[in-house]
């Protein structure tokens, strides 16, 4: 029976690991489309949203079918509730790719703005959480999911700086209303995509420390626990095997 | 009331000639609550079981060490009468064992000993019990007949109301579902669950997913040691020792 768990948790996770793989894949694609103006990439993001949350559908069925035949308790558990919601965190996290790819097909269109727009220092960052809190899963370790819970922080402020700038620039030039408006929404869209990085990244906390520490103000690095080996936490203990 | 605690095993160790069956254990059971005791065989659940009421006291190679305090009081002390303590501190075992006698009089024979002779009040003590042990509908009628004819489940359930006669505080169960089908199981845990409004409960499970459904705090022994004690629900999602997690995850045991 536990072998049959294993096996299970073995495959869940290769599944999960496969749909982490194409989302950031997507988020990279839809950033470049709209930075480099490739239309023919966005319209790429665009097919495979399909198949994405195809996936993000079978692995929500494989985690109720663990829970409904095996019924795991203790770290299984944990690790089993941590996949349903990062699941959800990923397809969230595609939809956004999407979305950036619309807006990016809109503005390969549009006559190239010359504004200071933070867009690319944006999306490197965003991507750099995602795909940390990403590596973070794979070697469950804390300290770096604590640590890409401390830099949604800076995508939140460079969120808000180009809000400024698109005010000030709309206010000098009516015209550009439009595309700057599309501009923001991606800058919104990375935000976002910053915010279901942490929301993996605290999940991944209560999947490691067996706490939950969303809406807890003091998630950041602990410097108690980042001298530890990546994967052995002082929390309770970990299935063996992942 | 709920937090008090009834039984307080203080350091204590069972040997069985030069083999230590328990080592060390201090283990509080609180009043009112569930606590389930888990491990692999050989782990010491039934030593600790039975050491609360001093079941081990007719083993002459047994000797223990330490103390078990019932409501403050050292139940080892030489002047710590065992009847009165068995009165207090009731059993059921892993097979039930019915006497050969009818329903009614299995479930009288602790008061009759005792010395309760009034029909009427044997009568409301059957009642009270059986319906305490959820039996009383399905034997209510045929209370005369033989105790041997009852099911596997239903014996267990009498059992449990024999034990409730003798108006105990606390009720020891050492793995009472083992026999029994998933039905019969659910029925003794609703039971369990309704009764410890009133009493103190000792689980001995070997089934974890028991332990987790009916159980309010959770201890893990293993060879002899406590590994682990916390509220069940803490057990079972985030354990503190690996060995917990390994036993209660089915990787071992």
């Amino acid at each position: 029976m536990e072998r049959h768990l294993q096996r299970e948790i073995d495959k869940l996770k290769r599944r999960l690991l496969a749909l982490s793989a194409e989302v950031e894949n997507d988020v990279r694609m839809a950033v470049r489309a709209v930075e480099d103006r490739e239309p023919a990439l966005a319209e790429t993001v665009l097919r495979r949203e399909t198949q994405i949350n195809a996936t993000e559908v079978e692995v929500e069925e494989e985690c109720l079918k663990i829970l409904a035949l095996y019924q795991p308790v203790a770290a299984d558990l944990r690790y089993i509730i941590a996949v349903l919601k990062i699941n959800q965190d990923l397809e969230r996290i595609g939809d956004l790719a999407e979305h950036i790819a619309e807006r990016g097909l809109f503005l390969c269109q549009q006559p190239r703005l010359d504004i200071p727009f933070r867009l690319g220092l944006m999306a490197d960052k965003a991507q750099a959480m995602l795909k940390k809190v990403l590596d973070a899963f794979v070697n469950l370790d804390e300290a770096a999911a604590r640590a890409v819970c401390a830099a949604d922080e800076e995508i939140d402020a460079i969120h808000r700086d180009n809000f400024q700038q698109v005010k000030t620039a709309v206010t000098g030039n009516s015209q550009l209303f439009e595309p700057l408006l599309q501009f923001l929404h991606i800058s919104r869209h990375l935000e976002r995509i910053a915010d279901h990085a942490t929301n993996i990244a605290e999940d991944l906390i209560y999947l490691i420390e067996g706490r939950i520490v969303r809406h807890t103000p003091e998630v950041k690095p602990d410097e108690t626990r980042s001298g530890q080996m990546p994967g052995k936490p002082a929390g309770p203990p970990l299935p063996s095997d992942l | 009331m709920t937090d008090a605690v009834k039984i307080s095993n203080r350091n204590f160790s069972v040997f069985y000639g030069a083999i230590q069956a328990l080592r060390g254990i201090t283990l509080d059971v609180l009043a009112h609550q569930i606590l389930g005791i888990i491990g692999p065989a050989g782990s010491g659940k039934t030593a600790l079981l039975r050491s609360m009421n001093r079941l081990n006291d007719l083993n002459p190679n047994c000797r223990v060490e330490g103390q078990i305090l019932l409501d403050g009081e050292d139940i080892y002390q030489p002047e710590f009468d065992a009847v009165r303590l068995r009165k207090r501190v009731g059993m059921v075992f892993a097979l039930p064992v019915p006497l050969p006698l009818s329903l009614f009089d299995n479930i009288v024979y602790g008061p009759r000993l005792s010395g309760i002779r009034a029909r009427a009040r044997l009568n409301e003590l059957v009642e009270r019990s059986l319906q305490a042990a959820f039996l009383w509908d399905e034997v209510k009628d045929r209370l005369q007949t033989s105790a041997l004819r009852l099911s596997g489940g239903q014996q267990q359930r009498l059992c449990l109301a024999r034990v409730l006669a003798m108006e105990p505080e606390v009720i020891l169960l050492d793995e009472p579902c083992s026999g029994l089908d998933p039905i019969s199981t659910s029925r003794i845990e609703e039971a369990l669950m309704a009764l410890k409004s009133k009493y103190t409960i000792v689980l001995v499970t070997n089934n974890t997913k028991q332990a987790a459904r009916v159980a309010d705090t959770t201890a893990f022994l293993l060879q002899g040691e406590l590994v682990e004690v916390g509220p069940t629900d803490r057990i079972f999602t985030a354990p503190k020792d690996q060995r917990t997690n390994d036993y209660v995850s089915g990787r071992f045991g």
